[in-house]
């Protein structure tokens, strides 16, 4: 249980590092904020308007103290308010994060699904010609960027069926889980390809790895049948590469895909931190960047709970 | 070394890596010596949206300009940018890992903490905040990528040097008194090597697929210039219509991508001992 | 008696086409019901291969039967060919038929079950056996195996374990469907001497009890002679000579059975000591190294704020010298502190307190008097480096130019050492085990010191090259004046090389003196254990005691401090260590505690 606490007492450092670093970025920015925000309407202020919006930002307080009143309004769930959309920042964003959620989700789903057999598959034709189609397979799926594929998705569609992927508005699943699902499809599948390709080399080479040990050799020993040898003995112990990646994954996808959400027109988190950059909205710049690092790093401590699930060598610590 | 480059050759993969990867470096070095079939930039105005005929190859894009030519150009603006990226990120990432690995206590923490906190966010994202600091361009590409894979370069060397540095030969040499510095470049670093090849070619390959990416968002190479991701980008309007604009900057990504992934693997093969278990 | 297994003519390869590679070419043997053979070999003699092909595990490894016959009695009365049988029938065979134990218990069970779910996998695999009534055969098997609260062991995992305890788990295992041949494949050769002593005598009372039969893999001679009924000897593939336990113990025809024989390092209680030094009484010599009061303690901490709970004291007071020309062996088990001690003099852990002087008479003298040969002469030559770079490292590192004076020395030191002359641009991968380790020797002669420490420097090698390695180090003494510290704990190599002894246990010497002395008539009562648990070839067959006494824990509370020693004096040089009253020592740790 050690292990546990140790990652849970990390991760409030990592959080405050990851809070400093966005924060000093942010005010690395060449040229005053109040000039950023506004944009050419700036040049319109007086100086005395200036000073009072420096003011009410705080921007004429210290770094010090501006980070604190930040970091103190971070904790009351005040990231901000957005200038272009004229809302709180964590509205905006929890506006966004249920498309990114469900196409994170939809993504595993898919990648797990079809990855882990198919690595496990592969392991077990060691060298022979099925092991090496899923190898070809995997390997052209790693090497093409997703939003590569999105592109020759929507190519093959519009070409082949005249079909144009469904774009617009975002449809909740509650709502109208047909609609929602149309939608989601093929950004799923053009995500769930690159991560379906890295789950399924992952798990070949891991169970490959697993099943050279002794004691698979002491199963078969016993008289253990092949799929036994497998399921039972070899993969609980090649889960925790499959696992870890996965987990990177899904949590860097939890940030949003900003590219494959460019070419489906779909609003998720990538596309809002994208604009709000490219708008120099910095308070949801900030903020976005922050919640994206915070998903991230609570996947990964779900991620530590599946280690300590899985390996009692973690979970019990030392010889007693 | 001979036996080396025999094992690379041999290997299926390897083969066909090395031998995109070489394609490639000869096409970029080909495009910045100025060796293109046409000025990437030249407009043949009459030949606009042209597919493929024996004076263009892969046809011409929307402002009649050469697309075989801008293509070789963009893979020179492409490799410029990842080997850069990924030799910035593998000199900073082999000293960090190397000395918190060697170090431990305080430093180590100090830097393995820092790496975590990169890490925290994905790659494309931390690599958007850094333009969104800088600004977009070639040169802050490279300034964000290996901002991007230091840490991995850190873990990546972190790992090994710690093992390393529990083997009886490290043992040996300070049993005989020999200086850090003495230890950490002829046992550490040369026994470093191996792993460090394999992740910078696979480094490269990561390396070209976030350039892309930031191109296409055009925050990467800025027009007139071309790179692939900026190809691909302009292609989206049009792919119905000049189809060769999507297909083949899309192939020559995919391909680049794949032959330094092919080259990785190979190589791990081949300098990872771990891999070569010997049956009893 | 009726035959279990008839093999003949038995072939074995690994790899396939252009790439085969025989490893086992044409094996005959019967084994009788109940009997036990012995295959004795070095590595590289097939002997493991040939075990694996029996259960057809060999296929798995990527290995292949190429011919022969391996007909097996069944329990239903039918003959089977194993060397064919399907890969359905061998299912059936394994772990019903015939059990298997392996070498390295620690990586032999699977790290995320409890070895309750391991061993109630053979029940239910094999006889078809779940809920209740598997967990009451689990029971039981353990329960043969001697494994004192087995019901609460049934809930552990593996590393929860230690090696001698998993390896009784792998026997419970191998024997819990009573096959009617167990394979051994040296079940104890990554164990101490006690707990290997525990294992075999385990081995031969369950033996007797099912009547099974058994193979013994194994290339200790030692260990044959415990056990088995019949040996077969094997060499590079080959069987070279099989017949009785007796005759080829007593009569080995062929020269290879003779070399294992005579050649290689046997313990016989004392009676082959080195005869070529004569320890000079105080005064009349200075010792070369001179060690005392040596104590290493390692801070031990708990909890997630790493509290400190005390400290392991690996190493206690120890004290000892060694005068030129001699050589003292610290002999113990794992967790004794040799090797810690070893360690220390060579300033790769820092002694707690204490002192160690090195007096080199010699002129010119470099500045590290003390060089150590490690154990495993694999990982401690830089793979990257070729010989000359590795014999120069200790020069450069006592401040001195690689100059034509030490191109000299180098080549001199490596004929010395029996590697060819070439060999200087070569790469450690490039040599045996056995050139590996006179590499070694060779490097820590360089900056010719007057002390060499060897931490088990021939433990990793083949048993015939050992002896090799051992004259080598022996001849190298005696031109060199050098004095040696060697950390062992193999008994048999300990014999064949020490002029004096020193029995450490816990982390103190429990006894020390002249090596005939200490090893014809230990005093300790853990001396006494020690050398009862080494296989010798004398004792044929003969039944070891089950010993379960473990290590006391090392670790004490804050400030404990070790009661005064006190020696008594049993012979010219034979001290042996009373130990004062345990319960006394008991309270004083549980005080500290209040």
């Amino acid at each position: 249980m050690n292990y546990l606490i140790r990652r849970l007492v990390t991760f409030p450092l990592v959080m405050f590092g990851v809070s400093v670093l966005v924060f000093v970025a942010i005010r690395l920015v060449p040229g005053d904020s109040i000039t950023a925000m506004l944009g050419t309407e700036a040049g319109l202020l007086t100086p005395e308007q200036r000073q009072s919006l420096a003011v009410y930002f705080g921007l004429d307080q210290g770094w010090f103290s501006q980070y604190w009143r930040w970091l103190s309004g971070v904790f009351s769930g005040n990231l901000g308010i957005s200038v272009t959309y004229g809302k709180p920042v964590l509205d905006v964003i929890l506006e966004r994060f249920p498309l990114t959620l469900e196409l994170a989700v939809l993504a595993m789903v898919i990648a797990l699904g079809i990855g882990l057999p198919l690595g496990v598959f592969a392991a077990t034709r060691n060298e022979k010609r099925s092991d090496l189609a899923v190898r070809i397979f995997a390997m052209i799926g790693q090497s093409t960027p997703s939003f590569v594929i999105g592109l020759l998705i929507i190519f093959a569609l519009s070409a082949g069926f005249g079909i144009l992927p469904a774009m617009g508005q975002f449809v909740p699943f509650l709502e109208d889980p047909l609609g929602n699902l149309s939608q989601l499809i093929l950004p799923a599948m053009t995500l769930g390809l690159s991560f379906t390709a890295s789950v399924t080399r992952i798990s070949r080479s891991a169970v490959l790895d697993v099943l050279g040990d002794d004691y698979v050799r002491t199963a078969r020993a016993k008289g253990a049948p092949k799929a036994r040898v497998i399921w039972r003995h070899a993969l609980p112990n090649a889960l925790i590469p499959v696992v870890t990646l996965s987990g990177v994954e899904f949590g860097y996808l939890l940030g949003g895909a900003v590219l494959v959400e460019q070419i489906f027109a779909l609003p998720g988190l990538g596309r809002l931190v994208l604009d709000a950059i490219l708008q120099r909205d910095y308070a949801l710049v900030q903020g976005s960047v922050l919640f994206v690092a915070l998903n991230f790093m609570i996947v990964n401590l779900l991620v530590d709970l599946t280690y300590v699930m899985l390996d009692p060598r973690i979970r019990l610590g030392g010889r007693a | 070394m001979k036996a080396f480059f025999q094992s690379l050759l041999r290997h299926p993969s390897g083969r066909i890596g090395a031998a995109i990867v070489l394609l490639y470096i000869i096409v970029a070095l080909l495009s910045q010596a100025g060796l293109t079939p046409y000025d990437p930039l030249k407009q043949f105005r009459i030949e606009r949206l042209q597919g493929a005929t024996l004076a263009h190859w892969m046809g011409t894009d929307m402002f009649g300009r050469d697309v075989l030519s801008r293509l070789m150009i963009g893979i020179g603006q492409s490799f410029l940018v990842a080997f850069s990226s990924v030799g910035l990120a593998a000199v900073i990432g082999t000293l960090l890992g190397l000395t918190a690995a060697w170090f431990g206590h305080l430093w180590d923490g100090l830097v393995m903490r820092l790496m975590d906190v990169l890490l925290a966010f994905p790659a494309i994202l931390l690599a958007l905040l850094f333009i969104a600091v800088v600004g977009p361009g070639t040169f802050t590409s490279i300034l964000a990528i290996a901002f991007v894979y230091t840490p991995i370069f850190t873990r990546v060397v972190r790992g090994p040097a710690l093992s390393i540095k529990t083997r009886d030969f490290v043992d040996a040499a300070r049993s005989f008194g020999s200086s850090t510095s003495y230890i950490l470049t002829r046992h550490l670093m040369l026994n470093l090597v191996a792993p460090l090849t394999v992740q910078v070619t696979l480094a490269l390959a990561w390396s070209l697929l976030t350039e892309s990416g930031l191109s296409f968002l055009g925050l990467g190479t800025q027009p007139p210039n071309s790179s692939l991701g900026l190809m691909l980008a302009d292609s989206v309007n049009l792919m119905e219509m000049a189809p060769w604009l999507l297909i083949f900057p899309a192939l020559a990504v995919m391909l680049g991508i794949l032959g330094f992934n092919l080259l990785g693997d190979a190589l791990r093969d081949i300098l990872d001992p771990r891999m070569r278990r010997v049956v009893a | 008696m009726s035959k279990l297994l008839s093999v003949s003519g038995l072939k074995v390869g690994f790899g396939r086409g252009d790439a085969l590679r025989p490893v086992v070419h044409g094996v005959d043997f019967d084994l009788a019901a109940g009997e036990t053979l012995a295959i004795v070999g070095e590595s590289g003699s097939g002997k493991s291969v040939t075990a694996l092909s029996i259960n057809r595990l060999v296929d798995y490894g990527g290995g292949r039967i190429l011919d022969g016959r391996m007909d097996f009695l069944t329990a239903g009365g039918a003959v089977i060919n194993l060397a064919t049988a399907s890969d359905r029938r061998m299912e059936k065979i394994r772990g019903g038929e015939i059990g298997m134990i392996f070498q390295e218990p620690m990586t032999s069970l699977n790290p995320v079950l409890t070895i309750g779910e391991q061993i109630s996998e053979a029940f239910r695999l094999q006889r078809g056996l779940t809920g209740q009534a598997a967990r009451a055969a689990t029971l039981e098997a353990l329960e043969r195996v001697r494994i004192a609260d087995a019901a609460r062991r049934l809930g552990y995992y593996p590393h929860q374990l230690s090696g001698g305890m998993l390896q009784r788990v792998m026997i419970a295992m191998a024997l819990a469907t009573n096959p009617r041949l167990l394979i051994a494949d040296e079940p104890t050769t990554a164990l101490d001497v006690s707990v290997q002593a525990q294992i075999m005598a385990l081995l031969a009372e369950l033996r007797r009890e099912t009547g099974t039969g058994l193979i013994f893999i194994t290339h200790d001679m030692g260990l044959v002679a415990g056990i088995a009924d019949r040996v077969m000897v094997m060499k590079e593939g080959q069987v070279v000579e099989q017949g009785p336990l007796d005759r080829i113990l007593d009569h080995p025809d062929h020269p290879y059975t003779q070399h294992l024989l005579k050649a290689v390092p046997h313990f016989s209680g004392g009676r082959h000591v080195r005869r070529d030094h004569r320890r000079a009484s105080a005064g009349e010599t200075t010792p070369t190294l001179k060690v005392e009061g040596m104590t290493v303690r390692f801070p031990a901490t708990a909890g997630l704020l790493r509290r400190s709970i005390g400290a392991i004291h690996a190493v206690e007071s120890v004290d000892f010298d060694v005068m030129p020309g001699e050589t003292l062996a610290i002999v113990g088990e794992s967790g004794s502190g040799k090797s810690t001690t070893a360690r220390a003099l060579l300033g790769l852990v820092k002694p707690s307190r204490g002192t160690f002087s090195v007096l080199d008479e010699r002129p010119a003298n470099r500045r590290k008097p003390v060089q150590m040969v490690f154990q495993n002469p694999y990982a401690s030559l830089n793979p990257r480096l070729d010989v000359e770079s590795l014999l120069a490292e200790p020069v450069l590192a006592s401040g001195e130019r690689v100059d034509a004076a030490v191109r000299a020395r180098m080549a001199a030191l490596l004929e010395r050492v029996g590697l060819p002359a070439n060999s200087i641009r070569r790469y450690a991968h490039e040599f045996s085990g056995g050139q590996r380790q006179r590499l070694c020797i060779a490097r820590a002669l360089m900056v010719n010191p007057a002390v060499l420490v060897l931490d088990e420097a021939v433990s990793a090698l083949d048993v015939s090259v050992q002896a090799k390695v051992l004259d080598l180090l022996i001849d190298l003494q005696n031109e060199m004046k050098l004095a040696y510290l060697f950390v062992s704990h193999d008994m048999a190599v300990v014999e064949r090389i020490a002029h004096r002894v020193a029995v450490l246990y816990a982390g103190r010497i429990v006894e020390i003196g002249a090596a005939q002395a200490v090893l014809s008539s230990p005093q300790h009562a853990y001396t006494r254990r020690l050398i009862a648990a080494v296989p010798t070839m004398e004792r044929r067959r003969e039944i070891f005691e089950l010993d379960t006494a473990t290590i006391p824990t090392l670790l004490r509370p804050p400030g404990y401090e070790p009661p005064q020693d006190h020696w008594r004096v049993c012979g010219e040089d034979h001290q042996v260590r009373i130990e004062g009253d345990p319960y006394k020592d008991q309270n004083h740790v549980a005080d500290a505690r209040r």
